[in-house]
C-alpha cells in the first residue's frame, strides 16, 4: 500500500459567485521512504495541492472532489481533531520562506520542542535532549547553547536547519517541503538539499520535494511530476524524465536550466510565453499557447494522461517518427 | 542596558523638571491670584498687602521661581497657601495612593475585558460575536467617562445597592473595603480605555493570522488554543504595548473627572481644588508628580517591550 495515495484530487476558489479551478484532478502516490518531486513554474498548484493533503488550505479553499488516501485512511473525510493529530505526527512539512516561518519572539528551543511535547507526548527533560539531538543532527553546531536563541540570531540557512530540525521532530512518515532552498543563496541551496536527502534516507522519511528548478530533480528525486496549469502533465522515473522529456513542458523547463551533463556552450532557452492563468480560461491542451509543436488537435481537444504524459504528441513518438 | 536605563532616568527627570518649570509660570497666567479666592471681597487693602507679602508674592517672579525650584531640589514642595496651611507632600502622599489604586484597578479591568474581546473578535472575524464586541468598542468609545460613572452609581449603588456610590478606603481598611470603593470608578475609566486596546488586539491578531509562522505552527499539529495564546498573542500585543504607554495618559485624565463623581480625593481632585483656589505651591507639585507618572509608566513601557520582543535589545 502506498504511503500517501491522492485520488483526482480537485481543489477550487470561490470569488464574486464563481468558482475557479486551482487543481484539476490530479492523482499521485508515493512509496513510504521514497522521494518524490513535484515540478513546475510558479502557479501551476504545487503549494495548494500540498497544502490540502496538511489540511492548511485557506478559508477561501475548498477540496470539491477526490481522495487523499494516508495508509489508506482518507484524510479529506477527518475531523478538524484527527487532522490536527496527523500534523506534525505523521505528516510535516518545510516551508520555502526561512526568514518568517520562525516565531521571532519565541526561542528555537522551544519551538522544536513543543511538537516533541505535543506530538511524543515526552516530558520536558527529554523533549529539550531530543530537541539538542535534532539540532546537532541537521547541522547546528552548539546546539545547547542555540536552543535558547532567538530566530534573529540565525543566518536564512541555519533557519531552514531548524525547519528540518521541526518537520523531523516527531519522526513523521512523510515531509512535505515546498521550495525549501528557493529563498536561500545558491551555495546555501544544495547543503540544505543534501541535508533533507539524508536526514529522509536515515530516518526513512518520504519526501514529497517542491521545486521550480528541474535541474536538481534526478540528483535528489527518485520521482518526478511535472505540474503546468494545475494538472500534472507528465510524471515518472526522474532520471529518466532528465533525459529524455517526453512532455513538449518538461523539455521547456530542461532547456531552461542549466544542466550538469551539458557543455556549457549550449545556450539557455526559457520557455516563451506566461505560465497559464488559472482565471483564464485555455481551450483544449492549457500549454497549447506557449508550445512550440502545438498542432490543431492540440487547441480544441484536451490531451489525455496516459502512460505518464498529458500530451497529443508526446516527444518520443515524434522523434521516432522523423527517424 | 544599565546604560540605557542610567540615559532614559536622565531624560525623565530633564523633563520633569521642563514640565515643572511651564506649570510654575503657566498657573500664574491663570486670571485671579489666591488673595482674592482667599479674602472674597470682605478683606481689607491692609490685610490683603499683608497677606501677600506672607506669601511671598510680592516678590518678582524669577525669585518665586528660583525659591520654589531650590525647595524642590530639596525634597521639600512648600504648602499650600489655603486653610491649614498643610505641606504639600503631605497633601500629596494621601492622595497618591488612591488615584494609584484607581489607574491601576482600571488597567487591570479593561486588560481583562479587552485580550479576550480582541481575540475573540479576530478569530470570529464577522460573526455575531465580532459585531457584539464591535459595538461594545463603539460605545465605550463614545460613552464619555462622567456619564458612564453616573450610570454605574445609578444602576449598581442606588438601585441594586451591591456597592457603595462613593469615596475611598484605604487598603489597610481591608481588601473588600478597597476594592468595593473602586470597582465603579475603575469600570467607569477602564472602558473606554478597554475599548481601544479590544480594536488594537483585534486587528494586530488579524494580521499575526495570517504570518508565515501561523502556517508552520499549525503544520506541528499544535492546538487552535496553544497557537493563539502561544504564538499569536505575543506578538499581536507587541503594537498594543506603545499604545498602553500613550493611553495611560487616558487613565489619568479620566482619573480627574471620575474622582469628582465619586468624590475620592486623589490626585485630580486635588489639582482641581488647587487650581480653583489658585493654591499655586499645590498645582505645581500635583503637576509634577502626575507628570513623574507619565515619564515612569513609559519607561516600563519600554522595559516591558524588551520582554515580550527578544529582538529589542537596549544598548
Ligand atoms: N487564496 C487564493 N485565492 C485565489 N487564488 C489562489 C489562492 N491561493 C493560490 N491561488 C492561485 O492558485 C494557483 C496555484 O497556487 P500555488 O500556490 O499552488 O502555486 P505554486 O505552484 O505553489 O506556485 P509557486 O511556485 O509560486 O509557489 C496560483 O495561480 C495562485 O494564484
Ligand atoms: S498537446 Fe499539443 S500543445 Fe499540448 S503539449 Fe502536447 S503538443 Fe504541445
Ligand atoms: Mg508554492
Amino acid at each position: 500500500m502506498p504511503l500517501l495515495d491522492i485520488r483526482d484530487l480537485t481543489v477550487t476558489v470561490k470569488s464574486d459567485g464563481t468558482e475557479t479551478t486551482l487543481v484539476d484532478g490530479i492523482s499521485y502516490a508515493i512509496e513510504p521512504g521514497e522521494t518524490l518531486a513535484l515540478v513546475g513554474e510558479s502557479g501551476s498548484g504545487k503549494s495548494l495541492s500540498s497544502l490540502a493533503v496538511m489540511g492548511l488550505l485557506s478559508s477561501a479553499l475548498s477540496v470539491t472532489k477526490g481522495q487523499i488516501l494516508f495508509q489508506g485512511r482518507d484524510l479529506l473525510g477527518l475531523s478538524a481533531e484527527e487532522i490536527r493529530k496527523i500534523r506534525g505526527r505523521d505528516i510535516s512539512m518545510v516551508f520555502q520562506e526561512p526568514m518568517t516561518s520562525l516565531n521571532p519572539v519565541r526561542s528555537i528551543g522551544s519551538q522544536i520542542m513543543e511538537s516533541i511535547e505535543e506530538n511524543l507526548g515526552l516530558s520536558r527533560r527529554e523533549a529539550r535532549d531530543r530537541a539538542i539531538r535534532l539540532l546537532t543532527e541537521v547541522g547546528v553546531a552548539d546546539a545547547d547553547r542555540r536552543l535558547k536563541q532567538y530566530p534573529h540570531h540565525f543566518s536564512g540557512g541555519m533557519r531552514q536547519r531548524v525547519m528540518i530540525a521541526i518537520a523531523l521532530a516527531a519522526e513523521p512518515k512523510l515531509i512535505i517541503a515546498d521550495e525549501p532552498t528557493t529563498a536561500l543563496d545558491v551555495t546555501i541551496q544544495a547543503q540544505i538539499l543534501d541535508l533533507m536527502a539524508r536526514v529522509c534516507r536515515d530516518h526513512g522519511t518520504a519526501l514529497v520535494l517542491i521545486t521550480h528548478n528541474l535541474g536538481i530533480v534526478a540528483r535528489y528525486a527518485d520521482r518526478v511530476n511535472v505540474m503546468y496549469g494545475g494538472r500534472i502533465v507528465e510524471s515518472g522515473d526522474a532520471r529518466a524524465i532528465y533525459a529524455a522529456p517526453r512532455h513538449p513542458y518538461t523539455e521547456g523547463l530542461l532547456q531552461s536550466v542549466p544542466r550538469l551533463d551539458q557543455d556549457r556552450s549550449v545556450p539557455l532557452r526559457p520557455i516563451r510565453g506566461n505560465p497559464a492563468d488559472p482565471f483564464t480560461r485555455i481551450s483544449g491542451c492549457r500549454f497549447h499557447p506557449r508550445c512550440p509543436y502545438v498542432a490543431a488537435t492540440c487547441r480544441s481537444t484536451v490531451p489525455a494522461y496516459e502512460n505518464g504524459v498529458a500530451c497529443h504528441f508526446p516527444l518520443d513518438a515524434s522523434r521516432k517518427e522523423a527517424v | 542596558m544599565f546604560a540605557y536605563m542610567l540615559r532614559r532616568l536622565v531624560g525623565a527627570v530633564l523633563v520633569m523638571l521642563a514640565v515643572s518649570t511651564l506649570v510654575f509660570f503657566m498657573i500664574r497666567l491663570v486670571p485671579g491670584d489666591p488673595i482674592a479666592v482667599m479674602l472674597a471681597d470682605a478683606g481689607s487693602e491692609e490685610a490683603r498687602e499683608a497677606m501677600i507679602r506672607r506669601l511671598g508674592l510680592d516678590q518678582p517672579l524669577i525669585v518665586q521661581f528660583g525659591k520654589w525650584f531650590w525647595g524642590m531640589l530639596h525634597g521639600d514642595l512648600g504648602a499650600s497657601i489655603y486653610g491649614s496651611n498643610q505641606p504639600v507632600s503631605a497633601i500629596l502622599m494621601e492622595a497618591l495612593p488612591r488615584t494609584m489604586s484607581l489607574a491601576f484597578l482600571s488597567f487591570v479591568i479593561a486588560m481583562i475585558i479587552a485580550v479576550p474581546a480582541g481575540i475573540i473578535s479576530a478569530t470570529r472575524k464577522n460573526t455575531g460575536a465580532d459585531t457584539a464586541v464591535s459595538l461594545f468598542a463603539f460605545l465605550g468609545l463614545s460613552m464619555p467617562d462622567f456619564w458612564l460613572a453616573i450610570m454605574l452609581i445609578i444602576i449598581f449603588a442606588a438601585n441594586l445597592q451591591w456597592l457603595p456610590a462613593i469615596g475611598y478606603e484605604p487598603l489597610s481598611a481591608g481588601f473588600w473595603p478597597w476594592l468595593s470603593h473602586l470597582i465603579l470608578p475603575s469600570i467607569a475609566i477602564g472602558t473606554g480605555f478597554s475599548a481601544i486596546i479590544a480594536r488594537m488586539i483585534r486587528s494586530s491578531m488579524l494580521e499575526v493570522l495570517q504570518a508565515d509562522y501561523m502556517r508552520t505552527a499549525a503544520s506541528k499539529g499544535l492546538t487552535q488554543r496553544v497557537m493563539l495564546l502561544r504564538h499569536a498573542l505575543p506578538n499581536a500585543l507587541i503594537p498594543v504595548v506603545t499604545v498602553i504607554g500613550i493611553a495611560f495618559a487616558l487613565l489619568i485624565s479620566g482619573a480627574v473627572v471620575v474622582e469628582n463623581v465619586f468624590a475620592i480625593k486623589g490626585l485630580g481632585r486635588v489639582l482641581i481644588q488647587g487650581i480653583q483656589n489658585r493654591d499655586y505651591p499645590v498645582v505645581q507639585g500635583a503637576v509634577l508628580l502626575v507628570s513623574a507618572f507619565f515619564v515612569l509608566s513609559n519607561l516600563a513601557v519600554d522595559l516591558l517591550y524588551a520582554v515580550i520582543d527578544p529582538r529589542i535589545r537596549y544598548s
